[in-house]
């Protein structure tokens, strides 16, 4: 089934994933690490962890979630958040996944990621990427005057506030949400609830590959395309 | 190998009178007729599987096709036989199942084409949809059990859609890399009325593979392969897969450049070809293990770098930059970081790179060198009259005996490693065993489903161990039934001898729970399935019995006493570096 002729190659579809091209790509020398790469003997052996915001838009098949989710378990990728949401296409999702890992493994992960049959497009976010995460803190209700001070300057709103409790939320990035998270810390932090990052790729760039930003009501083409 | 259906000898009759002309198909009118409907318009030949209330509407639909069913004793046995068609046919085999326990019979088996990129395509039935979730009887998360084991799964939802569900998952698991499929069907979608004809098979767009590599990477790569001193082509089970045989040979033959193939390539290359290595990894040759060790360019083509492989890939081919070729772009850099990616179809890109060469690799002093680790490291083993059989001498006179196309199929353990150490294997889809998984039990299963895929005139002999045998033993009911021309031969040590073999050399000889004496007479319990059952005990009786088994029409157990204390050597303990081998016991 999978025999191609020669002659036919000129149909085939050609949008698979390509790869970097020569010059995009590192050629080390010397021996291999425990990951399969050569390395320098004077460097480190072990590559370093990052942090990456991957974005996949998928079709809203049932499971995608927990397939997902499954694969990330499964292939002990290191995952630290994952936002899930309809987007303008019907029948579309986009996933936000932070996940922390060296760099052959936020490529690993973006490859099987790509390879879910409900994946349609994958891809790494730039450092510049819009990116922003929501968190619900409910704090003790003794001081409201100082706790409407401090969610103003975090740019907050106060969501409820009782006798004994008030729950603000914050939106921001994480710097922003960790020093909120703090400042609050003096007025007893009962319940805090955090959604992890959502992201989309600054300006007119395509958040992932292959999406066309401004033609929102077009559907996606497929492309796994790098 | 006649159909046992009712129906048939009336389709027979049909196709007789008018061979050319397709008999007109009755229309669509239930899900289940969908199912079948969309197998048949892709050709479908045989399924195998086992009966079961959940699926029976499926099995009633089944009752008036010309696909063949097979019932298999076990739904494990369905899952390896399906598995082993797609790898003899190169087309995805088909397996039914029940819901339930039917269904996570099957998990071994999809989880066993799942690590070697088998295609398969599982139907498996389920309580109708509004009882799904209430732990109703014979209710399983069929989706959610597989999920981690296939290229993908889907809940059928709609008798109108079912169809062409069907339709997909089938394409999909002959798609690019090739992968089991699986299709859960509630027992409402199946019985409800619908007249939705399924339409043309179509993998998703989602999942489209590319199958023409980058060109500025074919010629880097090509660049490379013209500067190498000691290349060295590696090929996969991917070579076969991708139906690429010819352009391998004739890529390895017009540049003269030595051929080692990972234990699933075995059949890619010719092992009588000067030119091959046989097999590289923890139980390959020595030469092929020397080769990897010393290239300085490794053309890997279809191949997922296994660690039974690779050894510790600190040390894997330390000298080799990479060229990898493979359809499935997670594969390339997973294991082993490649030098010179090329993402595509392995017969395009290998006549893409060939295209691209000016001038083959200057590497006479690197072929006489491979020659000369054949010679120094040579397969061999010993056997002086007295000394027990040894099943080395087995595995050869089976060779010999059989065609040279004949299919070899075998469990997991020490057999499987004399197997595809001591056979000549010189064909593609030839060599059917559980690589990945490494599934005992896989062999007898295997062998039903290649002699189903087979051409009649090609030879079935199933390896097997004790160990192995016993595990799906029952199938042997199937093979008599059908009437099937297999020959069993059996490498008994009464012992898991594998875990034997392990147990001596890392865990002090503590033979924990490895001793199978209790094992039964095969010869016997053959005939007592109804199949011809040998025992062999002495060198002189081996070459008469396996002549007899062989001609014997039908299915043959030889239970052959061996040397229950041979091991498999070479061996490259778990971890190790290729170039370091056993030979003996004393070197690991
Ligand atoms: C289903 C399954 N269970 C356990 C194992 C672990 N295992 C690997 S090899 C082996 C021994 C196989 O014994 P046998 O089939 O008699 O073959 P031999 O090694 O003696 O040739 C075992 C138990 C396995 N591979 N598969």
């Amino acid at each position: 089934m999978s025999s191609q002729e020669n002659d036919e190659t000129d149909d085939l579809p050609k949008h698979g994933l390509k790869g970097p091209s020569p010059d995009e790509r590192p050629h080390p020398e010397g021996r291999r690490n425990s990951q399969g790469i050569r390395i320098d003997p004077e460097a480190e052996a072990e590559p370093e962890q990052r942090r990456a915001v991957l974005s996949a838009l998928v079709e809203d098949d049932p499971g995608v979630l927990s397939r997902i989710a499954g694969l990330f378990s499964r292939r002990q990728f290191n995952i630290e958040s994952l936002t899930v949401g309809p987007t303008t296409v019907e029948n579309h999702s986009r996933i936000t996944m932070v996940i922390e890992e060296s760099d052959p493994g936020i490529d690993q992960a973006e490859k099987q990621l790509a390879k879910l049959k409900p994946v349609i497009a994958v891809g790494e976010l730039d450092d510049d990427a819009v990116r922003t995460e929501l968190v619900l803190l409910k704090v003790e209700g003794d001081e409201p005057d100082k706790v409407h001070a401090v969610t103003e300057m975090y740019d907050g709103q106060t969501l409820d506030a009782g006798p004994r409790t008030i729950t603000v939320q914050l939106t921001g990035d994480e710097q922003k949400i960790d020093d909120a998270i703090d400042a609050f810390r003096q007025f007893g932090i009962i319940e805090i609830a955090r959604t992890g990052y959502t992201a989309l790729a600054r300006g007119d760039q395509a958040t992932v590959p292959g999406e066309k930003p401004g033609t929102a009501d077009e559907p996606t083409q497929p492309t796994n395309a790098q | 190998m006649s159909k046992q259906a009712p129906s048939s000898p009336n389709a027979t009759t049909e196709a007789e009178v008018d061979p050319d002309e397709e008999a007109e198909q009755a229309p669509v009118t239930t899900g289940s007729e969908a199912v079948i409907r969309a197998l048949e318009n892709e050709g479908v030949e045989a399924a195998f599987g086992v009966q079961g209330g959940a699926i029976m509407p499926v099995y009633d639909a089944l009752y008036h096709s010309d696909i063949r069913h097979v019932t298999m004793a076990h739904e494990q046995g369905a899952a390896h036989a399906a598995d082993a068609f797609s790898v003899v046919r190169n087309e995805p085999g088909v397996c039914l199942a029940t819901s339930g326990p039917g269904a996570t019979n099957l998990v071994t088996g999809i989880a066993d084409a799942n690590m070697d990129s088998d295609g398969l395509l599982a139907l498996t039935g389920q309580v109708p949809s509004d009882m799904v979730g209430s732990d109703a009887f014979q209710e399983t998360d069929t989706t959610g059990v597989t999920a981690p084991i296939t290229k993908h799964n889907y809940f059928a939802s709609d008798a109108d859609t079912v169809g062409d569900t069907v339709g997909e998952a089938l394409a999909l698991a002959g798609e690019g890399r090739p992968g089991p499929t699986l299709v859960d069907l509630p027992k409402n979608v199946t019985l409800d009325e619908t007249d939705a004809e399924p339409g043309p098979a179509e993998p998703p767009e989602t999942t489209r593979p590319q199958y023409v590599a980058d060109e500025e990477n074919v010629e880097e790569a090509a660049e490379a392969i013209e500067a190498a001193e000691r290349p060295l082509l590696l090929f996969g089970g991917g070579v076969i897969k991708g139906d690429a045989t010819e352009q391998a040979r004739a890529f390895a033959r017009g540049h003269e450049i030595p051929v080692v193939t990972t234990m699933p390539g075995i059949g890619s290359f010719p092992e009588d070809d000067d030119l091959c290595l046989s097999w590289a990894g923890m139980h390959g040759t020595g030469y092929a293990n020397m080769a990897i060790t010393h290239t300085d360019l490794l053309i890997a083509v279809g191949t997922r770098f296994d660690d039974r492989l690779t050894g510790g890939i600190d040390t894997f081919a330390p000298e080799a930059e990479v060229v990898h070729i493979d359809i499935d772009p997670a594969e390339i850099s997973k294991n082993v970081h490649a030098d010179y990616p090329l993402v595509g179809d392995a017969g395009i890109v290998l006549d893409q790179v060939d295209d691209a060469i000016d001038a083959s690799p200057d590497a006479d002093e690197w072929r006489e060198q491979c020659q000369t680790w054949k010679d120094e490291y040579p397969m061999d083993y010993a056997t002086p009259d007295d000394e027990p059989l040894k099943p080395q001498f087995v595995v050869e006179i089976l060779d010999e005996a059989t065609g040279d196309d004949a299919i070899v199929t075998s469990g997991v353990g020490q057999h499987q490693m004399w197997a595809a150490q001591y056979w000549t294997f010189t064909e593609p889809r030839t060599w059917v065993s559980s690589h990945g998984l490494g599934t005992m039990g896989y062999g007898l299963p295997a062998a039903i489903g290649a002699r189903i895929a087979a051409d009649d005139d090609q030879d079935v002999v199933c390896i097997d161990g004790d160990g192995s045998f016993l595990m799906t033993i029952q199938e042997l009911s199937v093979a008599v039934r059908e009437e099937l021309d297999i020959t069993v031969a059996v490498l008994n040590n009464e012992y898991i001898g594998m875990v034997r073999q392990w147990q001596d050399a890392f865990f002090e000889g503590r033979r924990m729970a490895a001793e199978y004496n209790w094992c039964p007479e095969f010869d016997m319990l053959a005939e007592a399935f109804g199949a011809r059952g040998f025992r062999v005990d002495d060198y002189d009786e081996v070459a008469e019995t396996v002549e007899e088994a062989v001609a014997y029409d039908g299915p043959s157990v030889i239970d052959f006493h061996i040397d229950p204390a041979e091991n498999v050597y070479p061996m490259v303990p778990s971890g190790g570096a290729n170039g370091q081998f056993a030979l003996t016991e004393d070197q690991l």
